[in-house]
């Protein structure tokens, strides 16, 4: 049995990248709700500006997850029924999928608009498909579900995160946390 | 202006239709390139600079009269009527924005028309077109580069550009006017086929 002892928490970098994430979609979600319903003005165009770093920047920590995660495995599982566990391996899969597919869908559809998008104004990156207003209203409808995905996923993940840690009362989320759990 | 050369007909008598054919060649011979301007295949497009960030635009709507003959320069023009209410931006949003006054006002400014008063040879394949650009009321004047090559189906194409100050025709006004938000030049390309003569 597993009960949060140090050697099964996930590693320094591993939670901070987990929660680095965590707060860049949020507060992206947030922006991107607000933006759109911003009237036109050079603040929207600003706004928008800011929407696709964070992105752009989501994908990069995600890949900087992924090669991380690669060299350093994730703790043993915390013993939970067997399906919670296929259930936790598919969230968690869909999820990383997610955290690089939603910024994509997003750049893809700026350059369809005949937006580039330039890294934190200092970094123009390639324009994945040529301007076809079109293909951006695709594109567009593509981006808001798979957002929809996300954070349904992302509320799921945080659900069975709080009921193990106040429920099941295991180390769950405890070894996913900042600051060991003091005993 | 347009002469259109039909299908021939089988009831013709063929020398008959070889005499027509030929003096419909003889007659439209200096007006060829004029109708000659393949619309679809052409494209009047800009970049516009936001925030450091280039923006896409075209217009759909325009029509052109163009007379490119090299040997005749002096006979050679390249008028465009550009319906500015057609441009296709960003968004359906921008695009609204654009059609408003502080833009192009297109309910008081329909048009934006070039008009060409010379067209000099640069040497090789590349010409230089000068005229009136006026959008908004405003005419200022502008020179083109172009560069003609033929393709591979021996049609001309036209390929220029050249930047337009939007500020000097009041393009973007109020909020709009500062050009860290929207930069003052804008990139405008133009690229013509003109079908093969004759």
């Amino acid at each position: 049995m597993t009960q949060g002892s140090e050697n099964d928490r996930y590693g320094a970098a591993a939670i901070a990248l987990h929660w680095v994430t965590a707060a860049l979609i949020v507060a992206n979600l947030l922006l991107g709700l607000s933006m759109v319903a911003l009237p036109f003005s050079p603040r929207k165009l600003q706004w928008y500006q800011w929407h696709k770093w964070v992105g752009v920047t989501v994908f990069l920590v995600t890949c900087a997850r992924l090669a991380w995660r690669a060299v350093h495995p994730a703790p043993p599982a915390v013993a939970m029924p067997r399906w919670q566990l296929r259930a936790a391996a598919v969230s968690h899969a869909a999820l990383y999928a997610l955290l690089f597919l939603v910024p994509l869908s997003g750049w893809l559809y700026s350059s369809a608009t005949g937006v580039q998008v330039v890294y934190l104004g200092l970094v123009p990156l390639p324009d994945l498909v040529a301007k076809d207003r079109a293909l951006g209203d695709v594109l567009k409808t593509v981006h808001v579900t798979l957002n929809v995905a996300l954070f349904s996923l992302v509320a799921l993940h945080a659900a069975a995160a709080l009921r193990h840690h106040f429920i099941d009362r295991d180390a769950v989320l405890s070894r996913m946390l900042p600051l060991p759990r003091s005993e | 202006m347009n002469v259109r050369i039909r299908p021939l007909q089988p009831p013709w008598p063929r020398a008959a239709l070889r005499m027509l054919t030929l003096l419909v060649f003889v007659a439209a011979a200096p007006l060829a390139a004029a109708q000659g301007v393949q619309v679809d295949k052409s494209e009047i497009r800009f970049v516009s600079k936001q925030m450091g960030v280039n923006v896409d635009g075209r217009f759909r709507k325009w029509t052109a009269n163009v007379v490119f003959l090299p040997a005749d320069l002096a006979h050679s023009k390249a008028d465009f009527d550009i319906e500015l209410a057609s441009i296709d931006l960003a968004s359906e949003e921008s695009e609204t924005e654009l059609k408003r006054k502080d833009w192009f006002d297109t309910p008081r400014f329909p048009l934006a028309t070039f008009r060409s008063s010379s067209v000099k040879s640069l040497g090789g394949d590349r010409y230089e077109i000068a005229g009136k650009l006026s959008i908004k009321g405003t005419d200022r004047d502008v020179t083109i580069p172009v560069q003609v090559r033929k393709d591979a189906a021996g049609n001309s194409v036209a390929e220029g550009q050249f930047a337009v100050k939007r500020l000097a025709f009041g393009i973007g006004s109020g909020p709009w006017s500062d050009p860290s938000v929207v930069a003052d030049d804008v990139l405008v390309r133009v690229r013509i086929v003109l079908a093969r003569a004759g």
